[in-house]
């Protein structure tokens, strides 16, 4: 059974269709990629899967059951992970209690006044940090990190959730080239060995052709082609939509 | 030279240093502790504290009381009652003041009785005009000199039922104060004239008059007369608006503390004429023992002397005739002393009443008028406080039994 | 029509008055984010300077003009001094600490104010042209109140043209969307703020002066006008110019026919009016929500657990303060049992602020909530004092949950304000409702039963209160729930992301923050023996910001730190001198300039040089 199924989006401002009748799936332990050129609703898409924006139609279902329309807070605890195009992460915590953080709210132990949070299921979030590779910040603040180990970081957090998909909004925008690689082939083993579903949206071709099972191309709020990476660069359409927009491997 | 003038006024108020006023003999000071409204009522408290000053001086130079010198230390109550209070407890416990004097709001002067009552210290209080003061929250400890609402309200009662004036419209800020006033003149003006109605009322904030609104829907009743209770700044925005908008014109107006100079004298020469107000005509009172001490006040700070002085200047000579009566500083002697304690004002003699230790400091009422370019009170009469008192019963029935 | 019209216009030349001053208050606000609590005190000032520019002019018309615009140039002036020696020494300091130096200098203002033109209002005498009227269906209206209804639209055209038509006007409208666009464009930017200031300022003294025909200078002014001007602002949304006009006219206007149908409103028409708007536009009528840029901009340090010897120190000065009976008089006891119930209002204030985000200016309402459960039950009950102090916190933190419910949705200044709306709301019930509350007269005769009556007792009693809940809160941030609460703080899409109810969250932290100063007002009341409308005052709010900020929001000892300095100091101060507000708000100004992470905050930040990667 898929991850993710999405049946027929569709959301309007004010009269502009943003999506219109969209339609994909995820299976686990896939890499989905979202791909388009600004405006083409790849945002929009992402936002109603996440529970950001409620959809004017169509339906989304996480493993069978219908999420369309909850809360992000609902959908997280359903077992989404999502990362932010702009970093968000908890700057009055260190690194290590970010994903502690994470974990607490996945066990749904927040509700909890006595029992101080230092050193709760800290030995999970320093296996988490070794994962991403920040086991040697745990103590830091989060200020002080680097723009990368911050992005490593949110997919601590998200990790931390225990997710079955993970929704990532241009999980390499603003990181140096090598970076990025490396974050999605991360990425991609955690995806792997966990088995868990990735959405992601990405303007780095290179990014999205290395790490990505399939390819979604929207454009004005269309799905206009779906494929490996093979025929998505064999596809005119595409290659039209994106010379024609300039927007080209390394754009962000 | 308006501004130099007041320059030198607002300096000398606040220069004056109130801890300093030592006395220079020998024994072992009565103190006497005072907490006011400085900052927040400078305009009425900073004459009164002079005048205070003046008693204190003028006493000591008598050879003080009981063969002591009189000490007065003053503190500001910025105008909360919790602050009063605490500065009570600091006067009482730190400075081993002998009584409590003081306050201008109603509920300072509330507080600091409850505080005597609870600590079994004496507090007479000057300005605080509100009846519970001595009625229904009136305690043994607590004594109050000035005329209350009710004794204010009651002689604008008077004077206003002899007036042809049918419908009359009430306004008053929004606060006890006004709305005692209020309630006490239509009780008392309805009890004399049963023909007269109250077509209307108005209830501005205090110090936030939106004087052009209020003036517009009072005219809107097209009343008779006109109840007014506001003073101060709101009282200038509303004389203004009236003015202009003919709010006055045929009409009659009882109008309570528009008489006292703090408030007559800012309105310059928009002050309203032939107003019944209840107020203080200060210099042309022709007493002589007013005449000396409005002398001794301006030769002592270049200034003519306020209602607020007369108040804080008998409030000092009040003090000192009851410890004097009670030959002790010890506060159960001092209770029995100032009970019945007569005592003399600049403005004739006054006593505490045993009923109620409420003072009899009367209440002046007259018109106003303009002369020159100010406006000043006229016909004025005076009328002693124990003339404008409810029968000793009412008085009996108010009071808690406590309090005796 | 008759009783329409002439209302109407009454209420436009109100409206007009009004949106002078809140004009520049909101244009200031856009451009620099300051709010600016010493707007009505340059309106005071320009009331004052404009009486005596105009008390030496000839009383002619043109001569008017001229000494009002006169007045309102030195407004502007002096608000240009402020900007230079005060504001801009504080622009990198989070937001609020702004609003404590503008309050900082509103105390020395009105002592200054006192100084220069003494305490007794000043009117200006009105020639005749200022006392004319027409007439209109059957009622006279003043002249100048027509002048006023034209002016107010002449100032808001003359500003927009200023704002579309100039180079400056387009900078300053690209500010107020977004600061960091006007740095990168290469501007000088202290130069824009100065600017902006002087004109906000210029607006103020325009508007002061310009009041003059109608009411006196007086010492009044600066309080009661900013609380209007605030309003305005914020119903019309914050730093938009149409929206304080849109605002002025719909207040001035109600207030106008308000008090023909409910005279006694006065009291909280304004502030009903504010509640109603934001409750439905949480960003006022014309506002745009307000971009989160800036939190991330400043964020918050890590909270980390206090030092070992920090710790010590506390314990050392808990079992000081419990031997206080023994070394101290009864008046110094009393004055520790205030510190103790400051620390109670500042520690509750803290949390909600702190790691809640929510910066309340109406802390004072839950405060006379407990005190005013404790006073009510003992008054009509008889209730005695334990169970008062359990029903205080209750009430407290029912009434918390009660606001919150419309609260927790809005954000930054609106929420601030809100909070304000309903503090008044809750004031003008305690002062009006005569009957039950004994109105301004408080509730008196609140005092403790025997056995707690000694300063000594009652002292130990409030010790191990405020000691107990601080440690309370402090336990409740370290464990899970303080740290979802900061998490929502941080980072609100984040912390959904992770399955966080943010909302929930908050709402959480006002009740436990109403229940805990709820708790302090009842310790307040029997320690005075009463309970008053003055609790709930906007000064007593303010004085709750006063501790927290000055102490430092990001520390736990923060408030504290705050409570005993501000305490101490108000108290030495009233004591010594006259002049208490002229010296406390130049020390409060000094310690905002010296120390813009708060006392404590600055103590841990030297504690920590060298020591923290």
């Amino acid at each position: 059974m898929s991850t993710l199924v999405v049946q027929g989006l569709r959301k309007s401002f004010g009269g502009v269709r943003a999506v219109s009748d969209v339609s994909f799936h995820v299976a686990p332990g896939e890499m989905l990629a979202l791909i388009g050129p600004n405006g083409a609703g790849k945002s929009t898409c992402f936002n109603m899967v996440g529970g950001q924006l409620p959809p004017d139609a169509g339906t989304v279902l996480l493993e069978g059951r219908p999420i369309t329309g909850l809360s992000p807070r609902a959908i997280a605890h359903r077992g989404v992970g999502r990362t932010f195009q702009i970093t968000a992460t908890f700057g009055s915590m260190t690194v290590r209690e970010n994903v502690q953080m994470a974990l607490l709210a996945h066990r749904r132990e927040i509700w909890q006044f006595w029992r101080p949070v230092a050193g709760r299921h800290a030995d999970k979030a320093d296996a988490l940090l070794d994962q991403v590779g920040l086991a040697a910040q745990a103590d830091r603040a989060t200020s002080v990190l680097a723009y990368g180990d911050l992005k490593r970081l949110e997919l601590a957090i998200a990790l931390g959730n225990g997710p079955r998909l993970l929704l990532m909004d241009e999980p390499t925008a603003g990181m140096a080239p090598a970076e990025r690689v490396a974050l999605m082939q991360l990425t991609r083993r955690l995806a792997t060995e966990r088995g868990m579903a990735v959405l992601f949206t990405e303007h780095d071709m290179d990014v999205v052709f290395d790490v990505s099972d399939r390819i979604l191309v929207l454009n004005r709020g269309q799905l206009m082609a779906e494929g490996n990476g093979a025929s998505i660069r064999a596809n005119p359409a595409v290659r039209e939509v994106y010379l024609g927009s300039g927007a080209t491997s390394g754009g962000h | 030279m308006p501004m130099t003038r007041r320059l030198v006024l607002g300096a000398s108020g606040l220069l004056a240093m109130p801890r300093l006023l030592h006395a220079q003999s020998g024994s072992s000071p009565i103190r006497i502790g005072e907490i006011n409204s400085y900052t927040s009522n400078p305009a009425f408290t900073l004459p009164y504290r002079n005048a205070m000053q003046l008693a204190v001086e003028q006493l000591n130079a008598e050879g003080g009381v009981l063969g002591r010198p009189l000490e007065l230390i003053t503190r500001d109550d910025a105008g909360r009652p919790q602050d009063a209070v605490r500065l009570a407890g600091e006067l009482v416990n730190d400075q081993k003041v002998d009584v409590l004097a003081g306050a201008y709001l109603s509920n300072v002067g509330l507080a600091l009785g409850e505080y005597a009552a609870q600590n079994r210290k004496l507090y007479v209080g000057g300005e605080p005009l509100t009846d519970a003061m001595v009625w229904e929250k009136g305690n043994r400890y607590t004594f109050r000199l000035r005329p209350s609402t009710y004794m204010q309200a009651a002689i604008l009662a008077e004077e206003a039922a002899k007036l042809p004036a049918k419908r009359w419209v009430t306004v008053a800020p929004n606060y006890e104060f006004g709305q005692s006033a209020v309630k006490w003149f239509r009780q008392l003006l309805t009890a004399r004239r049963p023909d007269v109605q109250f077509v209307g009322e108005q209830w501005p904030a205090l110090g936030r008059v939106d004087a052009g609104a209020t003036v517009q829907a009072l005219e809107q009743l097209k009343p008779d007369a006109i109840f007014n209770v506001l003073f101060g700044p709101d009282l200038t925005n509303f004389v203004r608006q009236g003015n202009t908008r003919g709010l006055f014109e045929k009409r009659a107006v009882a109008s309570l503390l528009t008489g006292e100079p703090e408030y007559l004298d800012p309105l310059g020469d928009e002050a309203p004429e032939g107003w019944i107000v209840t107020g203080y005509p200060g210099e042309d009172i022709a007493l002589p023992a007013h005449k000396a001490y409005a002398a001794a006040y301006r030769a002592r700070f270049n200034a003519k002397p306020m209602c607020g002085s007369l108040v804080g200047y008998s409030l000092i000579r009040s003090i000192a005739a009851g410890i004097a009566r009670a030959r002790s500083v010890e506060t159960e002697a001092m209770v029995e002393g100032f009970r019945g304690v007569t005592f003399d004002t600049p403005v004739g003699p006054a006593s505490y009443r045993a009923l109620d230790q409420q003072g009899t400091l009367g209440v002046f009422v007259g018109r106003t008028a303009l002369k020159g370019n100010a406006g000043v009170m006229q016909d004025w009469r005076y009328i002693p406080g124990e003339a404008l008192l409810p029968e000793e019963a009412v008085v009996r029935s108010l009071r808690p039994a406590s309090a005796s | 029509m008759e009783i329409v019209i002439p209302q109407l216009l009454t209420g436009l030349a109100g409206a007009s008055s009004l949106f002078l001053i809140a004009s520049g208050l909101t244009i200031i606000f856009g451009v620099t984010r300051i709010v600016n609590f010493s707007h009505g005190s340059l309106m005071m000032l320009g009331a004052y300077i404009g009486w005596s520019i105009l008390t030496r002019l000839p009383r002619d018309p043109e001569w008017f003009v001229l000494g009002v615009l006169a007045a309102a140039l030195a407004t502007a002036a002096i608000g240009v001094v402020l900007e230079i020696t005060v504001l801009r020494r504080v622009y990198r300091a989070p937001e609020l600490f702004q609003l404590l130096a503008t309050f900082g200098v509103v105390l020395v203002l009105q002592d200054v104010t006192l100084w220069l033109w003494g305490a007794v209002e000043l009117p200006l005498p009105r020639p005749r042209w200022l006392r004319g009227f027409v007439e209109i269906a059957g009622s006279r209206l003043p002249l100048y109140d027509l002048i006023l209804i034209g002016i107010g639209p002449l100032v808001l055209g003359l500003l927009w043209l200023a704002l579309h038509r100039t180079r400056w006007g387009t900078l300053v409208r690209a500010a107020t969307l977004d600061r960091g666009m006007v740095a990168a464009l290469g501007v000088d930017q202290r130069l824009l703020f100065t600017s902006v200031f002087a004109l906000g300022a210029g607006l103020a003294g325009l508007g002061g002066a310009l009041s003059l025909p109608n009411s006196s200078a007086n010492l009044g002014i600066d309080l009661s006008v900013i609380t209007d001007a605030f309003v305005v602002v914020v119903v019309g949304g914050l730093g938009s110019l149409t929206g304080a006009f849109v605002a002025s006219l719909l207040i001035g206007v109600l207030q106008a026919f308000g008090i023909m149908l409910l005279p006694k409103i006065t009291l909280v028409l304004v502030f009903l009016v504010m509640a109603v708007v934001l409750v439905f536009r949480p960003n006022g009528l014309l506002g745009r929500p307000q971009a989160e840029a800036r939190e991330a901009a400043l964020p918050a340090p890590v909270v980390r657990a206090a030092p070992r010897e920090l710790r010590l120190l506390g314990l050392a000065v808990l079992l000081l303060a419990a031997a206080a009976p023994f070394l101290a008089g009864d008046y110094a006891l009393s004055v520790l049992t205030d510190a103790c119930v400051a620390i109670l209002f500042a520690v509750s204030l803290h949390f909600m602020m702190g790691p809640g985000g929510m910066a309340s200016f109406g802390h004072a309402a839950w405060f006379g909530i407990g005190a005013y459960a404790a006073g009510l039950l003992l008054h009509w009950l008889g209730t005695p004092m334990p169970f008062g102090l359990l029903a205080a916190p209750l009430a407290g933190g029912l009434f918390a949950a009660l606001f919150g419910w419309f609260v927790v949705r809005l954000s930054g200044v609106y929420l601030s304000m809100l909070t304000l709306a309903f503090a008044q709301i809750t004031w003008a019930i305690s002062f009006q409702w005569v009957e039950v509350t004994a109105g301004d007269n408080g509730l008196l005769g609140v005092w403790p039963p025997e056995w707690a009556r000694s300063p000594r007792v009652y002292y130990w009693l409030a010790l191990g209160l405020a000691a107990g809940v601080a440690l309370l809160l402090r336990r409740v941030l370290y464990a899970p729930y303080g740290y979802a609460l900061r998490a929502a703080r941080d980072s609100s899409p984040r912390a959904q992301s992770i399955g966080l109810d943010v909302p929930r969250l908050r709402m959480v932290a006002l009740v436990i923050a109403g229940a805990s100063c709820g708790l302090g007002g009842a310790l307040f009341s029997y320690a005075k023996g009463g309970v008053f409308p003055t609790y709930i005052s906007i000064a007593h709010s303010v004085e709750a910001l006063l501790m927290v900020l000055l102490g430092g929001l990001q520390t736990m000892a923060g408030p504290i730190v705050g409570a005993l300095i501000y305490t101490g100091l108000a108290d030495l101060l009233v004591r010594s001198t006259d002049l208490w507000r002229l010296v406390l708000g130049a020390v409060i100004v000094v310690l905002v300039i010296a120390f813009p992470e708060g006392i404590a905050g600055a103590v841990r930040r030297l504690w920590l040089r060298g020591r923290e990667a």
